[in-house]
């Protein structure tokens, strides 16, 4: 028994141990050990790289490990709840970033070898990996900076953008056919590692933020189909395991996202919702009925049951901690209070379920869109809070409306609505939302967070 | 037969029907908890780079990109547990469990 078959029985064992990690997410109440057993896993892995291979340069080993474990501390622990999917976008984009440098190294190396030798397979694989690593990473930066607000969210569209798109793909596979027939040759490298980092800004500039969702599980996916690529050239099967993982959640997630608004992975990367129409309210000139805070507390405090529909508005206000206390104050009245969740709400997958677990409401209240529906007619107020689209009736009943089709939070159902907005704007589709009209529908315009304090202030004189 | 690019092609099927199966089973209220442990799992990439920075790399110009990649690494490792960590730790009951 020698030590690289240790090594490889270790490798065996963090499989597992990821495995089981990702099992555990099944259920809130087994997730932190899910997580515990899974960075059990990465510290045997890396334990046993160490052990097992012949290192020669322990000192830059060393250095990386310590500049990156101590920037990750300080980042993650720093990183408010908010903040979450420009968090996870970055971190997409420094693992990308990795192995495309872990991919360059190898390259390296085998240019260095006194006889050059590189197989189809090999060769495939690296041209894949470099192509697919450059282009998350470049694409997840410029996702962190729109998530961030570093650049502008909104779509950035010009003139012949499809064209050059398609360009910059063809010069990719044509670099990357003339390195497999002249792997030696670095130009041929360097051309499609510079196009796809390219091909990874010109990707994302055009998306939108309510569509990021969908971008970050496709730079997901991306992230571990890289591992996966890169465990190929460096003849690794850990990282074709873990990669294969991690590809099919970003996979899965991304198929959820698309479903949840009713468009095609295809669509909503080079589609954009930028060029929609805005459709004219055709005949009669509708109004929206206004309440103030005084009369909507009258009505909360009568119900005896409210299920809030919250949306990215809500993060942007930081209203989470004060819709928790209204929460409270609704409860001690005797009121029932559930949260009812669309899936493309926020900017990521769940995004509203960890503000809300953040501002210490428990998770049984939160409820997915599918549960909640049926709650809808027994209730007595709905509350929108930040969502626009995911409420839209339209989605169901107007079949010229750009989001026909989509599943929504139905809360026109609900014997009371009110929709705490800003102003009139119409939401991140450009399309106006009936709702707002609706005859049991009461509008209540100001900022999020201040409208929910007002109104646990209301509670309180009482 | 013996071509170890077969036994790899062969666990990468599996893999990927594993993941599937795993994964279609975590709740959507878990889902940016999953991402970032997906994330941070992704993280294994630094075993690469591992190799990198210490078997591979030779000329001053691979032992920087080794190092980086190491950082880098390291940083999508550590970042990505911790996050997940403190989200799944304000996942509550409402009984206070």
């Amino acid at each position: 028994m020698n030590l690289s078959f240790l090594v490889q029985i270790t490798y065996i064992v963090a499989s597992i141990l990821f495995a089981f990690g990702l099992k555990f997410l099944s259920s809130p109440v087994t997730a932190r050990r899910g997580n515990l057993l899974s960075s059990t896993g990465m510290l045997l892995a890396v334990l046993a790289t160490l052990a097992g291979q012949h290192v020669i340069g322990y000192q830059w080993i060393l250095l990386g490990l310590v500049i990156g474990a101590v920037c990750g501390t300080f980042v993650a622990l720093r990183a408010a709840m908010t903040q979450m999917p420009e968090m996870i976008a970055l971190l997409h984009g420094c693992g990308a970033l990795a192995s495309v440098f872990v991919d360059w190294v190898h390259y390296e190396k085998l240019l260095s070898l006194p006889v050059f030798a590189i197989g189809m397979v090999e060769g495939f694989a690296l041209f894949l990996s470099i192509v697919i690593g450059a282009l998350t990473f470049t694409g997840s930066i410029i996702a962190w900076g729109k998530l961030s607000e570093r650049l502008p969210g909104r779509p950035i569209l010009f003139a012949g953008q499809q064209w050059l798109n398609f360009l910059i793909l063809v010069g990719i596979i044509a670099s990357g056919v003339m390195f497999l027939m002249h792997p030696q040759q670095t130009l041929f490298f360097y051309t499609f590692l510079a196009l796809s980092a390219l091909f990874g800004v010109l990707l994302v500039i055009p998306i939108g933020g309510a569509d990021m969702p969908v971008v970050i599980s496709v730079l997901n996916s991306y992230s571990g189909i890289v591992a996966c690529t890169t465990g190929f050239v460096i003849n690794n099967t850990l990282l074709i395991v873990v990669g294969a993982l991690v590809g099919a959640n970003g996979i899965i997630l991304s198929i959820i996202m698309c479903k949840a608004m009713n468009r095609s992975l295809v669509n909503v990367i080079f589609g954009g919702f930028g060029q929609v129409q805005k459709k004219k309210l055709g005949g009669e000139k509708k109004t929206a009925q206004a309440i103030s805070v005084e009369d909507a507390q009258l009505v909360l405090e009568a119900a005896k049951t409210v299920i809030f529909a919250p949306g990215y508005g809500m993060a942007v206000a930081q209203a989470q901690h004060a819709v928790r206390e209204l929460t409270l104050a609704l409860e001690r009245n005797g009121c029932e209070v559930k949260f009812a969740i669309h899936p493309v709400a926020g900017r990521m997958p769940g995004h509203m379920n960890v503000l809300l677990a953040e501002a210490n409401i428990p998770y049984d209240q939160l409820l997915e869109m599918e549960e909640a529906n049926p709650l809808m007619e027994s209730t007595d107020v709905a509350i929108v809070i930040g969502a626009n689209d995911t409420v839209n009736p339209a989605a169901l009943n107007d079949k010229t409306s750009p989001i026909f089709g989509m599943p929504i939070v139905e809360v026109f159902k609900a014997r009371t609505v009110f929709v705490i907005k800003r102003s009139m704007a119409s939401g991140f589709a450009g399309v106006e939302n009936e709702l707002f009209y609706y005859d049991n529908t009461r509008m209540i315009f100001g900022d999020a967070k201040d409208i929910v304090q007002k109104l646990v202030a209301e509670f309180k004189a009482k | 037969m013996n071509d170890p690019l077969v036994y790899q092609l062969f666990i990468l099927a599996l893999s990927i029907f594993l993941g599937f199966a795993l994964i279609s089973k975590v709740p959507p209220l878990l889902h940016t908890p999953l991402m970032s442990e997906a994330n941070a799992i992704c993280g294994i990439i630094i075993v690469g780079a591992l190799i990198a920075a210490g078997v591979e790399a030779e000329s001053p110009f691979t032992i920087v990109l080794g190092t980086a990649a190491v950082a880098l690494a390291a940083f999508n490792v550590v970042g990505g547990y911790l996050v997940t960590e403190r989200m799944l730790k304000m996942f509550k009951k409402k009984d206070g469990a």
